[in-house]
C-alpha cells in the first residue's frame, strides 16, 4: 500500500545499522474466502442471485474487522447499486455518503471511492469500493440511485478531483468556486505557515520532523 | 466599468441585482414593482442571524412563495480531515472534536470507536470507560438539544425559551467542566477509554443536576407545547416523508419524525447501550412540530440514561478507565498543581523512579503515538442530529492515512430544497431550525 | 495617557463634528470623556458568530454571564446598526471576503474583537483553508485567546475594550496619538529579532 522511511539516519552513506535504509511497506488486505461470517454470506449470495454477472463486476470481497467491503468495477457500479437498493432481501435503502481516498503509490488505481450502505429493513451495513486511476478519474454518479449522494459527490470532486459522470451539477462545494487544485490529495500541500515567535520559528505541521 | 459591491443596485448578466443592507424598504419595493420581473432571487447570505451558522441560502421567490432554494456551504471549511493526516491518532481527537462543536463528545466517541475497531480492542475497553462515555454522550445530547430548541425558538421570535434553554445548558456545562476540565471541545474521550476518571463527588453532583433539569425542562414545555402561535408556525411546515428521508440519507430526529423508530443506540448498540432502558421517541407528522416534540422528549430519555449510568458507576468504583494494553493506553494522569495542570506527582514518581517501561511507554506514546494495523473501518454513533459515522483508513503508521466524517448535518441539510420549495420565507427559517445543522459539521 | 496599540483611522472620517474644531484643552477633553462614556456603555455587537466561539458568545448573551448589563444583549443583524464586531470562530478563505464586506458596511466608530485562537492567529488550524488571523482582513482592537474562551474571558476582553473606548482621543489629540503610535511602530524591533525564552 504505502511505504515509509523515517527521517532519522544517514542517507547515501555506509550506514549498516538499518536505520537509514529502513523502509517499511504496509500490505493491504487481500480478498477474503468464503465463509465470510455473519450476514455477509447472505448478502453475497443474494447479490449473486439478483445480479448474475456478479463475478464480472466484483473485483474483490474483503471481510476485515467485522465489515464487508465489495470492490466493484466502475462501469458496473450503477447496476449493482440498483440491485442492492431494490432487491427485497438486500434493501440497502440508505447510502451514508461518499468518501474518497488517495493512494499515490498504487499506479493505475490511485483514487478509491467508498460508499457505506445501510439497510434499515435488515439492519445491515456493507461498504462498496471503486478504484479509478488518476489519469482517467471518471465514474458514474449514483445520484439516480440514492439522492443523498449529490452533495457527497460534489465534495469528493472538490477534494479529490474525481469526476462523477451524470451528476446534475458537479461544482465545488467546500472550497471557493475558483479554487485551483484538489486539497485532500496527497500531493497537495497542507498549506500551513511557519509560526514565528520571539527568537524561534516553529515550522508548519507538514514540515516537522517525524521518526516513524 | 468597475463594480461597486456596496451599490444599492447594479446590472448583471442575470438581470438587476439589488443589495439590501438596512436601508429603506419602500424604495426597493417600488423599484422592483416597476420591473416586469416576477421572479426575485434573494440571497440569505452567510452572515445572517437565522441561518444557524454560516449557511448561505439562495431563494428564488415569486411573491412570498419560494420556487427554488439552494444552499451554499463551505464557509466554515477548515480542512480538519487533511490536518489529522499530519498528527498522531490521539491528537486527532482534539481536531475531530471541533467539527460538530455542539456535540463534541459524539465526534470523539465515533472516532475512537472506529479507531478501536481498527486496533481490534473493542472488547477490551473497560466497562467503567464505556459507562462514562455513555454518561458524557447523554449530557452532550441534552446540551445540544438545548441549543437547538433555544436558537430555533429565537429564530421564530420566541425569546424566553432561549434564555431558559441556555440556563439549563449552563448546568450541563458545569458538569462537563467538573469532569473533563473544559466546557466545550473537551478532547475527553480518547482511544482506549477516557482521558481520566471522574473526580470525587461528580456522581452526586450529576444526580442533583438531573433533578434540577427535570424540574426546569417544564418551563420550556409549558411555554411552547400547545402554544397556538408556535403550533401555527411549525405544524405542516418542512414536510419530508420516509421516502424522502431514505433517499437523501437522513437520520436522526428528522427520520424519527416520519414515524420510523430508527435509533442507532437501539438497533446497532455501541458502548454498552443495550444495557440501558430508554425509549426511542418518534412522531408521525413529518413536520417541524414533530421534530421539536422529539427533541423535547429525548431530553427526558437522556435523563433516564444518565441516572442509570450513575447507578452503574456506583458499582464500578475503582475500575480502570483506560484499556489495559500499555502500548495504546494514554499514559499520563493529570492533576492540578501549583503551576497549572500537569502530570500528577504519583505518575511522575512512577515513571522516573519505579518503572523504566512506563517511562518508555509515556515517551513513545506522547511523541510518536501508537501504531495502528493497516486497513479501514467505519463506526457510527447516534448524535443529536443523526448518524455521525467515521471512516478511518490506516496504513500501519502512527498517523491516520485518511479520516472521513459522515456528518449528519451534511446530509440533513441537503433536504432543505425538498422541505422548503413551495412554502414561504418564514417557513425556511423554521425548517432550517428543525434540521438543526451545525455548520462546523457540514463543512468540516 | 497611554498610547495603546491600534488606533484605527477609519476611512474618510473627516467629520465636521464639534470635536474637530476644538483646540486641545479643557473643552476637547470634556468632549472626549463624554463621547467615550456614551460610546462604551452601549456597544451593540454585530452577529459574526462562525464556529465554536459563537456558542460561548451566545452563552455570554444568556442568563448567567449576562451581556445585557453592559447593554450588549442586542446582537444586531444589520451591520449598519452595530458598533462592535466580535469575530467568533475560524474564518475560512471562502468567508474572508464576506467578513471584510460586513466590516466595511459597519458605520464608524467601530471596533473588532478577534475572539478565540482561530480568529487571532488561525489557531490549531494551520492549513490551506483558514485565514491565519483575521488581522489579515480587518484591523483588530482586542485579541482574545482561548479555544473557546470562556464567557468570562470574553467579558474581560469587552471590559478592556470599554476602557480603551472610554479613553479614546478625538480631534487634534487623536491626530497626535496616531502620529505617536506610527512612530513607535516604525521604531519597534521586529518579532523575529526579539529574544524570548526560546532563543
Amino acid at each position: 500500500m504505502s511505504s515509509k522511511s523515517g527521517m532519522f539516519g544517514a542517507q547515501g552513506s555506509g550506514d549498516t545499522s538499518g536505520f537509514g535504509g529502513l523502509v517499511r511497506t504496509a500490505a493491504s488486505t487481500g480478498s477474503s474466502e468464503r465463509p465470510y461470517g455473519g450476514y455477509f454470506d447472505d448478502v453475497a449470495d443474494d447479490l449473486e442471485r439478483a445480479y448474475p454477472e456478479f463475478s464480472d463486476a466484483i473485483e474483490q470481497v474483503v471481510v476485515d474487522r467485522g465489515e464487508l467491503t465489495l470492490h466493484i468495477k466502475r462501469d458496473r457500479l450503477v447496476e449493482v447499486a440498483f440491485k442492492l437498493r431494490d432487491t427485497p432481501s438486500l434493501r440497502f435503502e440508505m447510502c451514508l455518503g461518499v468518501s474518497g481516498v488517495h493512494y499515490p503509490e498504487r499506479i493505475g488505481r490511485e483514487l478509491h471511492i467508498v460508499y457505506p450502505l445501510l439497510s434499515l429493513t435488515h439492519n445491515r451495513r456493507i461498504r462498496l469500493e471503486v478504484s479509478v486511476p488518476e489519469s482517467d478519474p471518471h465514474l458514474p454518479s449514483l445520484v439516480e440511485v440514492w439522492g443523498g449522494t449529490n452533495w457527497h459527490e460534489r465534495e469528493t470532486w472538490d477534494m479529490f478531483g474525481i469526476i462523477f459522470d451524470g451528476h446534475p451539477g458537479l461544482t465545488r462545494i467546500l472550497m471557493p468556486d475558483d479554487w485551483p487544485g484538489h486539497p485532500q490529495r496527497k500531493d497537495y500541500p497542507l498549506g500551513g505557515i511557519p509560526i514565528e515567535y520571539k527568537g524561534a520559528t516553529v515550522p508548519a505541521p507538514s514540515e516537522r520532523r517525524s521518526y516513524s | 466599468m468597475t463594480q461597486d459591491i456596496y451599490a444599492p443596485s447594479q446590472e448583471t448578466t442575470e438581470g438587476r441585482v439589488y443589495s439590501v443592507t438596512g436601508g429603506d424598504w419602500d424604495s426597493l419595493i417600488t423599484e422592483i414593482g416597476q420591473t416586469k420581473e416576477e421572479r426575485v432571487v434573494v440571497n440569505m447570505g452567510p452572515q445572517h442571524p437565522s441561518t444557524h451558522g454560516v449557511l448561505r441560502l439562495v431563494l428564488e421567490l415569486e411573491g412570498e412563495t419560494i420556487t427554488e432554494v439552494r444552499a451554499g456551504i463551505g464557509y466554515l471549511h477548515t480542512g480538519i480531515e487533511k490536518n489529522t493526516e499530519y498528527r498522531t491518532w490521539t491528537q486527532g481527537v482534539t481536531f475531530v472534536t471541533r467539527m460538530d462543536y455542539l456535540a463534541p463528545i459524539f465526534n470523539e466517541t465515533a472516532y475512537c470507536l472506529s479507531l478501536e475497531k481498527l486496533l481490534g480492542i473493542t472488547n477490551d475497553i473497560p466497562e467503567r470507560a464505556s459507562v462514562i462515555r455513555v454518561l458524557m454522550m447523554e449530557l452532550n445530547r441534552i446540551s445540544s438539544h438545548m441549543v437547538a430548541l433555544g436558537t430555533g425558538a429565537l429564530e421564530l421570535g420566541a425569546l424566553s425559551p432561549m434564555i431558559f434553554a441556555f440556563r439549563e445548558r449552563e448546568k450541563v456545562l458545569d458538569l462537563f467542566e467538573m469532569i473533563s476540565g473544559l466546557r466545550m471541545n473537551m478532547a475527553y474521550v480518547r482511544p482506549g477509554g477516557v482521558a481520566q476518571d471522574l473526580p470525587a463527588g461528580a456522581v452526586k453532583k450529576i444526580r442533583e443536576t438531573v433533578t434540577e433539569l427535570r424540574h426546569n425542562f417544564k418551563d420550556n414545555e409549558k411555554l411552547l407545547i400547545g402554544n397556538t402561535i408556535w403550533m401555527k408556525r411549525t405544524q405542516g411546515i418542512g414536510y419530508l416523508d420516509l421516502a424522502g428521508c431514505t433517499t437523501l440519507g437522513i437520520t436522526g430526529p428528522v427520520l424519527r419524525s416520519t414515524g420510523l423508530p430508527w435509533d442507532l443506540r437501539k438497533t446497532q448498540p455501541y458502548c454498552g447501550y443495550e444495557n440501558y432502558e430508554f425509549d426511542v421517541v418518534t412522531t408521525d407528522t413529518c413536520d417541524v412540530y414533530g421534530r421539536f416534540l422529539i427533541r423535547m422528549q429525548e431530553l427526558e430519555q437522556s435523563l433516564r440514561i444518565i441516572e442509570q449510568a450513575c447507578d452503574k458507576l456506583d458499582n464500578l468504583v475503582g475500575q480502570p478507565v483506560m484499556v489495559a494494553d500499555k502500548k495504546i493506553a494514554w499514559p499520563s494522569q493529570l492533576s492540578v498543581g501549583s503551576d497549572g495542570i500537569g502530570n500528577s506527582l504519583e505518575h511522575i514518581r512512577e515513571i522516573m523512579g519505579t518503572s523504566m517501561e512506563a517511562l518508555i511507554h509515556h515517551f513513545k506514546l506522547v511523541t510518536e503515538g501508537f501504531h495502528v494495523p493497516a486497513g479501514q473501518a467505519y463506526a457510527s454513533v447516534e448524535s443529536p442530529r443523526g448518524e455521525t459515522g467515521v471512516h478511518l483508513v490506516s496504513d500501519g503508521g502512527t498517523k491516520p492515512y485518511r479520516v472521513h466524517f459522515r456528518e449528519p448535518s451534511f446530509n440533513n441539510l441537503q433536504s432543505i430544497s425538498a422541505m422548503c420549495e413551495g412554502s414561504m420565507i418564514a417557513d425556511v427559517v423554521a425548517a432550517v431550525a428543525s434540521i438543526d445543522p451545525v455548520m462546523g459539521g457540514v463543512d468540516r | 495617557m497611554r498610547t495603546s496599540g491600534v488606533v484605527v483611522d477609519w476611512n474618510g472620517i473627516n467629520s465636521m463634528g464639534l470635536e474637530e474644531k476644538l483646540p486641545a484643552g479643557f473643552a476637547l477633553t470634556t468632549v472626549e470623556n463624554l463621547a467615550g462614556y456614551m460610546r462604551k456603555n452601549s456597544l451593540w455587537p454585530a452577529t459574526f458568530g462562525l464556529a465554536c466561539c459563537a456558542i460561548e458568545m451566545m452563552a455570554f448573551g444568556g442568563g448567567r454571564y449576562d451581556a445585557a448589563r453592559f447593554g450588549m444583549e442586542v446582537f444586531r443583524a444589520s451591520p449598519r446598526q452595530a458598533d462592535l464586531m466580535i469575530v467568533a470562530g475560524r474564518v475560512s478563505n471562502k468567508m474572508a471576503p464576506v467578513l471584510r464586506q460586513i466590516y466595511d458596511q459597519m458605520a464608524a466608530p467601530k471596533w473588532v474583537i478577534a475572539m478565540g485562537a482561530c480568529a487571532s492567529s488561525g489557531g490549531m488550524f494551520n492549513n490551506y483553508a483558514i485565514v491565519q488571523g483575521v488581522d489579515h482582513v480587518v484591523p483588530v482592537d482586542i485579541y482574545l485567546p482561548g479555544c473557546p474562551p470562556r464567557p468570562e474571558m470574553l467579558m474581560d476582553a469587552i471590559l478592556k475594550l470599554h476602557e480603551h473606548i472610554g479613553s479614546e482621543k478625538l480631534g487634534v489629540n487623536r491626530e497626535q496619538v496616531i502620529r505617536e503610535v506610527e512612530a513607535a511602530a516604525l521604531a519597534a524591533k521586529p518579532t523575529h529579532q526579539l529574544k524570548g525564552l526560546l532563543a
